[in-house]
């Protein structure tokens, strides 16, 4: 590896643009996002930037009543996983958080972003943390 | 390697408290080192777990403040291990293997933790530090936050409706509380039931304010050597059969977050080194630090198959009665979970269980104990399996 595959704000710049990228493994042909230094599942350094679908399945789910410093509650926190097999966190969006139950498992989201303000927190000024929206 | 024995144990009430992390850590290294009948002097080295006690109290590198608080001598190195919630339990396994490779025969190992200090939003905040920070924080996850979705990932996985497995959960409230009122250094001492558990404030969908241990304040220690220089030292030595520790990433990446990698790894080990299975264990202490935490737990630890741990704290295998007892100290949820100390004071536990000096929550004729101790996000499991001889 002669440098980091696909550093944080690199990564920050792509969702930005629109895109959804992560990594490929040549070796294994693994999909990986977040970005990791190599690949998870065979250890390789042979990676590869690639396109994600932003396509996704929700696999579990809370409603988080009582936050760090900064996050207004209630709010939906979800693991979806992508169409291509990583999983990732995020929010459920376009939801009422008092209308989240376990109805929702099993449900086809489209994967986005938001930027959040760190307010008061550690680390950089602002935040990115993926989005959910349930597809009908 | 050589055989390391636990000569002395010590540990404060768990709770609030109005005592800094080194005062409480010197009551229990130095009912430790009595219990030992050894003198500080002797000791050659400290290794101790500490999480947040610069958000709490301002102190960093708090391991040679405590060193020389109890008379340590300047040769002694000191240092903290920093694991999250498992960072005792790694100070521990740290000083057992120097022990057992022959750099040190005599060490302290321990942990202390002020959290009350810092109130419940900074609390929470710091607690959640434990999650990636760059790809997870930002969802504002928090620590029963990540809990609470594996409690519904386990409810779909295995086709157990939420309702029932919200009555198993509150279960493992109530039968740690019971055990909590028969320990007098328990943060909680009073009963509960399934009610008081189904009735609380949620936190966290499905985790309701039982379901969840509290923030406490508290330190533990213990005294550990080489079984060829200390065993006719110590009254009651008991020895170390096996350690384990393992590592695992971002909850993202586990997956499936109704198995714990982490533990599965460590705990093989564990086994292996202590040359035993599951089936072999008479008590356990391990991380509950939410209900649905221990079910995970038993299984993750081999005692139940993946899929049944609920179904075995309804049928009270978990209970101290029962075919495995589970957290007999009460365990964190009502012992009380003063973060960077928990795993010493599960090990404490576990010694005192094997000694038999438990009084009323004794399991009886316990041989072999286990300590459990997760750290994070499922990202450090440690374990100890502790051999009365």
């Amino acid at each position: 590896m002669k440098s980091y595959p696909l550093p944080y704000t690199e990564f920050v710049k792509r969702m930005k643009s629109g895109g959804l990228t992560g990594l490929k493994c040549l070796d294994c042909s693994g999909y990986i996002i977040p970005p990791n230094a190599v690949c998870p599942e065979c250890g390789s350094s042979h990676l590869e930037t690639h396109s994600f679908s932003k396509n996704g399945t929700l696999r579990t789910f809370t409603v988080i009543r009582v936050g760090p410093t900064g996050f207004q509650v209630p709010y939906v926190v979800a693991l979806a996983e992508l169409a291509e097999g990583p999983w990732v966190m995020g929010n459920v969006v376009d939801i009422d958080p008092a209308k989240a139950d376990m109805a929702i498992i099993g449900k086809t989201v489209s994967i986005g972003y938001r930027l959040v303000p760190n307010e008061g927190g550690e680390g950089p000024d602002e935040g990115l943390a993926f989005t959910f929206a349930i597809q009908e | 390697m050589r055989e390391v024995i636990v000569l002395g144990a010590g540990m404060t009430p768990f709770g609030n408290s109005d005592q800094s992390q080194k005062e409480m850590f010197a009551r229990a290294a130095i009912e430790a080192a009595e219990d030992a009948r050894v003198e500080a002097k002797d000791l050659q080295a400290l290794f101790i777990g500490n999480v947040l006690g610069g958000f709490e109290e301002g102190q960093i590198n708090i391991a040679p403040f405590l060193a020389a608080e109890i008379g340590m001598p300047l040769t002694a190195p000191s240092a903290r291990f920093e694991s999250a919630c498992a960072s005792a339990t790694v100070a521990i396994r740290h000083g057992v293997l120097m022990v057992a490779s022959g750099v040190y025969d005599l060490v302290l190992v321990g942990g202390t933790e002020r959290t009350t200090i810092m109130g419940t939003p900074l609390a929470t905040r710091t607690f959640a530090m434990g999650s990636h920070s760059e790809y997870e924080r930002f969802s504002g996850i928090t620590f029963p936050g990540v809990f609470a979705m594996a409690a519904h990932l386990y409810a779909h996985k295995y086709d157990i409706p939420l309702d029932r497995l919200k009555r198993s959960m509150a279960r493992v409230a109530v039968k740690n509380h019971h055990n909590g009122t028969m320990n007098p250094l328990a943060h909680f001492r009073k009963e509960i039931s399934v009610e008081t558990v189904l009735e609380g404030p949620m936190i966290a969908d499905p985790l309701q304010l039982y379901d969840c241990c509290p923030f406490s304040d508290g330190a533990a220690a213990l005294v550990i050597g080489a079984a060829d220089k200390f065993k006719g030292h110590a009254s009651k030595p008991i020895s170390v059969a096996g350690v384990g520790q393992g590592s695992a990433g971002a909850v993202y990446a586990h997956r499936d977050i109704t198995r714990v990698k982490a533990r599965e790894a460590s705990i093989k080990e564990a086994y292996r080194q202590a040359g035993i299975g599951p089936a072999d264990v008479d008590v356990c202490e391990l991380h509950d630090c939410f209900t649905i935490a221990e079910i995970l737990a038993i299984e993750g630890l081999g005692f139940f198959e993946f899929g049944q741990g609920s179904d075995a704290v309804d049928r009270g295998d978990t209970a101290l009665e029962g075919s495995i007892p589970i957290n007999p100290s009460g365990g964190l949820k009502a012992k009380g979970h003063p973060i960077g100390a928990t795993g010493a004071a599960q090990t404490y536990e576990i010694v005192k269980q094997l000694r038999g000096e438990c009084g009323e929550r004794q399991v009886d004729g316990a041989k072999i104990g286990v300590v459990d101790t997760l750290g994070g996000d499922f990202s450090t499991v440690c374990n100890l399996v502790l051999r009365r001889n």
